[in-house]
């Protein structure tokens, strides 16, 4: 099947539309059957996928605008393939621990829009596609926030829409830009990326290009001094959406940074190293404390949740296979735990409709298994050895510690802040004496949490012990891709920097 | 002084045909009445549709490049597409009238006629590059216009006619003004003789005041026309008088008519490169974008709002006339094309859901708090009225983005970078007010006074029309290309 990518972005949306006609007391196994239905398609995706190949696989191509090189551009390569298996195993679980009743026919029908959405980003190689895909995944996720959110739910969904929009606005400049550089070198208009890979940017169009990309990406990230929209949507939006935009959205950015602005500026990338890392390393030792100053579990998590794409971040510029693969392994990893932990919050929150941790205290003793998946996902949080948090952050740490020793070791102190406000929340809310008479009640997990949140433990697990099949394939595409920017990189700089393995320096 | 000689072969009566279809179809409409009175509206909305319809077709039919009416006449590219959105945006707007409601203006066999003798005057400034022609052109719809306003008759209707017939007498000052300075400099009313003359006199000493003079009363009229700020102070008055689909109509016919003449006289300015001009434009255009966002986002009525909202398109696409590239010319049409349809749309849902009488505010017709929880009782028309507010916002796949896209890309095409990047953060105000629709639609719940008042006033055609709107806005990718490729070749086939 080699239209495969065409399949995993179309089967959603023709489900999703025929969803209108299922009844609504039928609509939940619908949505699983359908989610689940993807993904085993993205599962086959990884079993078909030629693990060796680092270059784009299943590729297809056809022209949608000739007239102006728009074109319906797919492709995956290893870099893309673990986060397209991860949207689809994220809105899988989603739907599958959705405890939402009113509107649940809207609920699910907008997951499935979303999930193309997301899809769409993740595989299109024509740069215009993903700008689609981009922008309209704003919509799904609006209305989410805005239909099944907490009180202040318009002023937050507003906020994350106009905060992305106005960003990825500057980046569509940026594209156009673009284009009519490429247009005006080779006289043919073309938003194909990989053709796009082939140009050789004069270092000052760089530099406009790669601050105008930065805005949209820096903006959905995000980013520290734009973050400011992130724990306002992860507040008030419902469990899944939390979910879905910890897991998934928030990854668009990060690639973005991977698939676009490295290798199409190189050397401006190289060149913004030190401006990136600093807010990098703001926005892992700030938001890690402003983490532990909060009150509400969610916010506690999602404050986490900023620090740690902040590591991302900081692998990403590393410029080298270890940092970007760790990056993106961690990309992975920072998925899979903070859409657990927001699961795991909204268990609690669907129990007591609160989140305040003052509320709780030895909820151990009346929830041992919850508390049991809450504590191992803790330990993945902060990056416990044999957990599948700690492959990526070391991986992106050491590739940092390459570029800045003092910068990663900055950067390592989020690791042992990350491990103070973690352990706090479990501290407060699992263990103690159970002083709030209303948490005596309490029912342990039902079996559709157990579900949603048993494959994610085992996933921890797995990947910690052993993450070579999917770290493997992941490392291949970023070499290919390292190798690529190392031979555009046109400054000294950039090239000395940008290292495409470990002996690269003897070789020259 | 010599004889005047005609040679009839100039006079070229083909070029015509298009403009002279609606006028026979308006005379014809006016006579019918003449001899038996009191026939039902339908007579006469179908038979505008068939006039306008043969007036598409003897507009396609045409040959571009050449000249007519003893060459005051010009059927080139610009003017095909400059009437084929005309005639097809009136062809959206007539089916329109055949409302379950039964309203003033729209039982009146003149309106009809009155409709198609301004779709005429339209037509004619479309097709002319004569100033004096243009201006009868010009005069012929507005007073048309006037008139169409006034017959809603209401309070505000008559107010909103009264407005704009002051303001539109002011613009024609000013552009008569603005053809009288020309016509000193150059000796000509003919474009294209005024270009040859200004390019030879143009280094002569103290010869760039006139001219530039010339063009800022231009500029002046043309801005009440298009309703560039500050020049907009009738558009919101006048939006929330007239009836909803004519407001819709007045976002976009007859400034696409006058977005013909700006073409083809800033054109010769352009190419010229009269820095001032170009810069007055652009400055222009930036503050109608900026500015009208701003005051769109605290309008109560939306209405109003999609007012402000099309001064800040109309400000958006004058950009494209200050790049002179073909590129930024046929944006231009391609961004009015789909605007025509979105646009319309939008102003129709207004319609569908028009009361008779106010019960949802002591002013507004259609406020917020009217559309609040429509989802509830209405999805499929909150939908459709979504999907308008996306492509509207630009949101991709509806088609509005497609226009903005090759909008901003031909502005960065020509190395505005700070233009394009005011005009994509404008676009990010923007999204909140329409967002603001969707919030109020989709995200509260709906107000007691409702029920099946939002269906008020459903008819088969006005439907017709929304789901023709609505189809064009969702599959814009399947046709956009086609589009881009008829409308850039007519374009640089008339060497813009």
């Amino acid at each position: 099947m080699s239209n495969i990518l065409s399949v995993l972005i179309f089967f959603p949306l023709i489900a999703g539309v025929f969803g209108f006609f299922v009844n609504k007391n039928s609509i939940r196994v619908y949505g699983i059957v359908v989610a689940a239905a993807e993904f085993l398609l993205s599962l086959w995706l990884w079993m078909s996928f030629d693990t060796t190949d680092a270059g784009m696989q299943f590729v297809e191509k056809i022209s949608l605008i000739p007239e102006f090189g728009i074109s319906y551009y797919l492709g995956v390569d290893g870099i893309s393939l673990f986060i397209v298996i991860l949207s689809t195993l994220m809105t899988l679980l989603g739907i599958v621990a959705l405890s939402i009743k009113e509107d649940l026919k809207n609920m699910i029908i907008t997951l499935l829009f979303l999930e193309v959405a997301m899809i769409g980003v993740f595989v299109s190689l024509d740069v215009i596609l993903f700008y689609i895909f981009w922008e309209f995944s704003l919509v799904p996720m609006l209305y989410i926030i805005g239909a099944w959110g907490g009180p202040k739910k318009l002023y937050a969904a507003i906020k994350f829409f106009i905060y992305t929009f106005a960003g990825s606005l500057v980046m569509l400049v940026g594209i156009l830009y673009l284009a009519y550089i490429y247009h005006a070198t080779t006289g043919v208009w073309s938003f194909s990326l990989t053709d796009w890979y082939g140009l050789l940017l004069p270092t000052d169009v760089q530099t406009i290009l790669f601050w105008a990309f930065f805005l949209g990406f820096a903006i959905k990230v995000p980013m520290f001094p734009f973050h400011t929209w992130l724990p306002y949507a992860h507040g008030q939006a419902p469990t899944v959406g939390s979910v879905i935009l910890a897991a998934v959205l928030l990854k668009m950015g990060s690639y973005g940074f991977v698939r676009f602005s490295l290798p199409l500026f190189p050397d401006a990338s190289v060149a913004f190293i030190l401006p990136i890392a600093i807010l990098a390393i703001i926005m892992i030792i700030y938001t890690a404390m402003v983490a532990y100053a909060q009150k509400d579990m969610k916010q506690v998590i999602a404050y986490s949740s900023i620090s740690h794409m902040g590591v991302i971040i900081l692998g990403t510029f590393a410029m080298n296979v270890e940092g970007i693969s760790g990056s993106i392994f961690q990309m992975l990893s920072h998925g899979i735990v903070s859409g657990a932990l927001f699961m795991l919050v909204g268990v609690i929150y669907d129990r007591r409709h609160t989140k305040l941790m003052s509320e709780f205290g030895g909820l151990a003793k009346v929830m041992p298994t919850y508390a049991t998946i809450f504590v191992v996902m803790t330990m993945a949080s902060v990056g416990l050895p044999l957990t599948i948090g700690f492959i990526g952050e070391y991986l992106s740490l050491a590739g940092f510690f390459k570029v800045s020793p003092i910068m990663t070791i900055l950067a390592g102190t989020s690791i042992i802040v990350g491990a103070v406000y973690m352990l706090s929340v479990v501290k407060k809310s699992f263990f103690g004496p159970l002083a709030n008479p209303e948490n005596e009640k309490l029912k342990d997990l039902d079996s559709k949490e157990l579900w949603a949140l048993v494959p994610l433990v085992a996933i921890v697990i797995w990947l910690g012990v052993y993450p070579k099949p999917v770290l493997e394939p992941i490392d291949n595409s970023t070499k290919a891709l390292v190798q690529l920017m190392h031979k555009k990189a046109q400054t000294d700089k950039a090239k000395k920097i940008i290292l495409v393995s470990k002996d690269a320096k003897e070789a020259k | 002084m010599a004889p005047i000689n005609f040679d009839l072969s100039s006079l070229n009566l083909v070029t015509m045909s298009p403009m002279l279809v609606t006028l026979v179809g308006a005379l014809v409409i006016l006579c019918i009445d003449l001899i038996k009175p009191n026939l039902d509206k339908t007579l006469y909305v179908t038979l505008a549709m068939l006039t306008l319809f043969i007036a598409i077709g003897a507009n396609l039919s045409l040959s571009t490049n050449q000249r007519g009416l003893f060459d005051t006449i010009l059927i080139d590219g610009v003017s095909l597409l400059g009437q084929l959105l005309i005639l097809a945006g009136s062809m959206l707007f007539i089916p329109l009238a055949l409302t379950k409601r039964k309203f003033h203006d729209f039982s009146y066999p003149e309106f009809f006629s009155l409709f198609l003798f301004m779709v005429f005057g339209f037509q004619f400034m479309a097709a002319s590059d004569n100033l004096i022609l243009i201006f009868v052109g010009l005069e012929t719809g507005s007073l048309a216009l006037y008139t169409l306003i006034a017959m809603h008759n209401t309070r505000l209707a008559h107010e909103a006619a009264i407005k704009y017939f002051t303001m539109g007498a002011m613009a024609a000052g000013f552009f008569a003004m603005g053809a009288a300075a020309i016509y000193a400099v150059t000796g000509s009313v003919e474009i294209f003789s005024i270009a040859a003359v200004m390019q030879e006199r143009q280094n002569e000493i103290g010869m760039l005041i006139p001219v530039i003079g010339g063009a800022l009363f231009m500029i002046v009229a043309i801005g009440f026309k298009v309703s560039l700020i500050p020049f907009h102070m009738w558009t919101p008055d006048t939006y929330e008088g007239a009836s909803a689909p004519m407001a819709g109509y007045m976002s976009i016919v007859p400034k696409v008519a006058m977005m013909v003449v700006a073409i083809r006289l800033f054109g010769v300015y352009m190419e010229l490169d009269i820095k001032v001009v170009k810069m007055a434009i652009i400055v222009l255009a930036v503050v109608t974008t900026t500015a009208a966002n701003m005051m769109a986002l605290v309008q109560e009525d939306v209405k109003r709002m999609l007012a402000y909202s099309s001064i800040s398109h109309a400000g958006f696409v004058m950009v494209a006339i200050a790049l002179d590239t073909t590129k930024g010319y046929s944006s231009i049409f391609l961004y009015y094309g789909l605007f025509l349809f979105t646009n319309l749309g939008a102003f129709a849902m207004l319609w569908i859901s028009r009361h008779k009488y106010n019960i949802h505010h002591d002013r507004f017709h259609h406020p917020y708090s009217k559309f609040a929880g429509m989802i509830k009782i209405a999805p499929i028309p909150a939908v459709i009225m979504a999907v308008f507010m996306l492509s509207l916002a630009g949101v991709p796949p509806f088609s509005l983005f497609w226009g903005k896209m090759y909008v901003l890309s031909a502005i960065v095409d020509s190395g505005h970078y700070t233009v394009a990047i005011i005009m994509a953060l404008n676009s990010a105000i923007a999204v909140y007010y329409y967002l603001k629709l969707i919030v109020y639609m989709f995200l509260k719940s709906p107000a007691d006074n409702q029920g099946k008042v939002v269906y008020a006033n459903r008819a088969f055609s006005l439907e017709l029309v929304i789901g023709i709107a609505a189809f064009v806005t969702i599959t814009s990718v399947f046709y956009i290309n086609p589009l881009m490729s008829f409308i850039t070749d007519l374009v640089g086939a008339s060497g813009y």
